[in-house]
Order: structure tokens, then sequence, then C-alpha cells
């Protein structure tokens, strides 16, 4: 043991580049009539993503002993707020995701969620563009917006919507150098973007990725796209390869909602992963009505990481995963 | 054997793959925005010295492999094993086959430690020291004065190997060496 592991894994003068950072994103916000809000880190319901391991604990609340969970991003308590008519808000908000230790993972880290009612997906992507040049200190380059299934024919030479399973499992394996044998076609797309196309995104500017499968819409919308395939309206945005922001026409129908939490815990059963109790507030909320609306996550200690020229998540944040 | 899971991978983690014994070189984390997530690993195969990488879905698991690299002294060869003893003072002793011996015949001398990589109790592979000091006992008579011009000649060591020396050594002599490299280092 180094008798120096008390030390921050960020330089002090990091710590406050970072504040100024944050100080410009609140600005940015300020400025443009977004109200600032904060919600628990703590809640009844967590989410129900197969990919995402939720942290829960029990808590001692009015109603005795219950498992509470801490939250893998703001989004439920957001969208509630958005129904009960609060206006398009943001928030800074600590998340935890279980087992996310790496260069650009941290267990908990912090993420800048805002939503827009009333605005389009591409609207919102002009947004978060916007935002992202604020902060970093230099032009990153020029903005470009790819189609999900035009990378895919670009770098591998196969179209992710219609390819064969056959086709994608092999590819997964040629790259991945791992069993396939089983996989679902998500397995292997999730395998071949994470493993091939991610590392080229965002090398010459700012790439925003549109139009995804439509199974792994998680809780965006779903539309269809000028080839008539079915198509998750999300984006995601990238730099130096590196994702920063996830962003969705939010999802407005309640039935659909409970749908997709019930398929994931069904995913998860089948996964041998825990159950994860979703959010019966956030079904609630939608059924009174939320509002149209785009929202968006952005990793915050990524973007710093970018801003600052450090290349580990470690050097930006003040104690990471592993000295905390 | 434990088993370790993606998220317990380290560097210097034995594990099993394909039956054999690896160690983990690196061990990379990546997801995509939203879906599976990875671990890239770089792993050398103890048995071939290969480095492997391979892909994980995160949360998978490979069972440990009980490697140990333990200190000991060689002590002789009986035209088909090579035997080493412990250094701890318990004097137990191990044989290990040519293929655990592999390339590293021409440097076991006698009463020096190496460093003998155990894998379930039986030895896969034999370190040398970086240097050892080993005699000359074959090569042609040294030229006087001609240590200048950077000549050489090579050299046969009381092990076998065969080096690179100056023109000026003699038959006798006692030679460092990298084993590393093969390359002669200087006098002892």
């Amino acid at each position: 043991m180094q008798n120096d592991s008390w030390c921050p894994s960020a330089a002090i003068e990091i710590i406050k580049a970072r504040a100024e950072k944050l100080r410009t994103i609140r600005a940015f916000f300020s400025e443009r009539g977004l109200l600032e809000v904060e919600t628990p880190v703590l809640g009844r319901g967590g989410s129900t993503d197969v990919h995402l391991d939720s942290l829960s604990l029990m808590a001692t609340t009015p109603s005795g002993q219950e498992r509470l969970w801490l939250q893998t991003s703001p989004e439920f308590h957001m969208k509630r707020l958005l129904a009960a008519g609060s206006g398009p808000i943001f928030q800074l908000a600590r998340v935890f995701r279980d087992g996310e230790v790496g260069q650009r993972h941290n267990i908990e880290f912090t993420m800048l969620e805002w939503y827009r009612p009333g605005w389009t997906l591409t609207q919102l992507s002009e947004e978060v563009d916007t935002l992202i040049r604020h902060v970093l200190a230099n032009d990153p380059g020029p903005t470009r917006w790819v189609r999900y299934r035009d990378l895919f024919r670009d770098a591998l030479g196969l179209d992710p919507f219609t390819a064969s399973i056959d086709r994608l499992r092999d590819e997964a394996f040629r790259i991945g150098n791992i069993e396939t044998k089983e996989w679902t076609r998500d397995d292997c797309l999730d395998l071949l973007m994470s493993l091939v196309i991610e590392p080229m995104l965002g090398r010459r500017g700012i790439d925003i990725v549109i139009d995804y499968p439509a199974s792994q819409a998680s809780l965006a919308k779903c539309k269809h796209d000028e080839d008539g395939s079915l198509v998750a309206a999300r984006f995601e945005i990238y730099l130096n390869g590196i994702e920063l922001a996830n962003g969705y026409d939010e999802l407005l129908e309640a039935e659909e909602q409970k749908a997709r939490f019930d398929a994931d815990n069904k995913a998860r059963m089948a996964l041998n992963k825990p159950q994860v109790e979703a959010d019966h507030h956030l079904v609630a909320a939608l059924e009174a009505g939320m509002p149209p609306c785009s929202g968006v996550a952005l990793g915050v200690d990524r973007l710093i990481m970018l801003a600052l020229d450090k290349s580990c998540l470690e050097e930006v944040v003040a104690f990471s995963s592993r000295n905390c | 054997m434990a088993n370790y899971s993606t998220n317990e991978f380290k560097a210097g983690l034995k594990v099993m793959l394909d039956g054999d014994p690896c160690n983990i070189v690196e061990n990379e984390f990546v997801k995509p925005g939203k879906g599976q997530a990875f671990n890239r690993v770089r792993l050398r195969n103890l048995m071939t010295g290969r480095v492997w990488e391979r892909t994980f879905k995160s949360g998978e698991t490979l069972e440990g492999a009980d490697v140990m690299d333990i200190d000991m002294e060689y002590l002789y060869n009986d035209g088909e094993m090579w035997y080493f003893m412990k250094v701890d003072g318990s004097f137990e002793q191990y044989a290990a086959d040519k293929k655990a011996i592999g390339d590293n015949e021409k440097w076991l001398k006698e009463q020096v430690s190496y460093i003998i990589t155990l894998w379930n109790d039986n030895p896969i592979s034999v370190s040398p020291p970086n240097f050892i000091e080993l005699e000359v006992v074959e090569t042609d008579p040294g030229l006087k004065g001609d240590t200048a011009n950077g000549g050489s000649k090579p050299a046969k060591l009381s092990t076998g190997a065969v080096v690179r020396v100056p023109l000026f050594i003699n038959e006798g002599e006692v030679l460092k060496v990298d084993t590393r490299s093969g390359d002669y280092v200087g006098r002892a």
C-alpha cells in the first residue's frame, strides 16, 4: 500500500478548472431560461435497463425497511417534474452504475441532464453541440449528423437492420475473438459498435449518431426512417472516440413505458440478473400527461476530461472509485 | 480455484483460458452508450508465451489458474529432466521437462537461482536471471592489444551457449552475459 493513497486522484489545479467549467455550464442554461433542479439520488424505483447494474440499499422510512435504489440517471424524477408543469429544466446530478470502472467509467459520476418541452430531437442535438463547443477550450472541428446504419455500412459493409443474424455473429466473432453462437442481434451490434465504430467517431469533429435500431430505443420514441425501417428517435454524440451524450425524443405513452419496464425485467430474469423495482410514479406521471419533449444526458466528467486535455476520468474527479 | 468475474480482472491475475493458464496483461472496460458492456483483455498464455487478445461480455467469469512463481536453484540434468530445488530451506525438488525449459537450457548453471513457474505444482516455465556469469570453454586464441577496433568472435560457454565476444577474450575467462539478449556484457 502506497502511503499517498489518501491523495485526491485529480490535481488541485484541475479541480479548480473543473469548478470553472461547472460555472460555465450553469451560466449557459441560466441564460437560456432553464430551471436548475435537484432530484433524489435514492428512489423507490430503479433503472430496469438490462445493461445497467443498479445499486440499492435498505433504508428505514416511515413505512419501515424499504429498498431504495441509487439512481442511474435523474430521468424518472425529472420527467415527473415535467409532467407537473416545470417547463424546461436541467440538473447536474450524481448517478451510480455498479461495476463500471475504467478509463472512461467510474461507478459514481456527474451527469448533466436537461429537457426541452416542445423541442424536436434535432433542435436539442444542436443545443448539445453548442454547449459542448462552449465548454471546450479549442474548436473540435465541424459537426456531422450520421445514421447508425450508414456507420455500419461504411465501416463493415453490412446493414445493421437487414444483415442476417449469422452474418452479425460471424462479424462479432471475427472482431472480438469471442464465442457468439448464442448472441442476439443487439449483442453483436453492441460489440461492433464498441470495438470498431466508436473508436473512429468524433475524430474530425463532433459526430452525432442518429436513427438507432428500435430494439435499442430504451426510453425514446420509435419512428420510421427514410428507408422504411423502424428506428429509435435517439442520438448519441461522440468526440475523440468518446460517447459524450445520449438524447431521446421522449416516450410519452404510459402503457408503452410500462410494457418496456416489464420486458426489461423479463430479459433480466433470463440473464439471471436481479429484478429492479420499476418506477410506477413515472408511469402515473405519463398517464397524467407529460408534454412532448426532447431530453439528453451528458457525461460531465468526460466532457471536462476532453476540455482539459486529459485521457482518464480519474484525472478530473476529486476521488475516483479506486480511492474513494 | 475460485472463479473471477471480468470486473475482478487486473494485470497479473492468473486465469484458465482454452485449457491453458494465462496471465492477464491488460483489461479494458468498453461499453456503447446504451447496451452490452465488454471487457477487452490481453492475456499471455503461460504455456506458449503467446499474447492473446480476447473480448468478454462484462460479468462473464474465468476460472483462476493455480500458478506460482518460485525461486529455485538448478541442480542437474539426468538426460531427460532438469531438476531444481526450492531455496526456502525445504530442499523440495521439482523436475522440469524440455517444454518447460524451452530455449533456456543454454543458461542453466548449477547453484544459480531461477524463477520456476508452477502450474498445479508442475513447472511450466523457467526464467533465468537477467545476467549470469559463465566460463568460456572454447574460442579462438585472444589477440593481445586488439581492444580498440571492436572486432568480435564466437565463444562457447560452459552451459553450451555461444555468444559474440571481443577478440581479446581467452578460454577459461568468466564472462557476464545478458540472458535476455544473449549479449556479452563484460568480464566478470
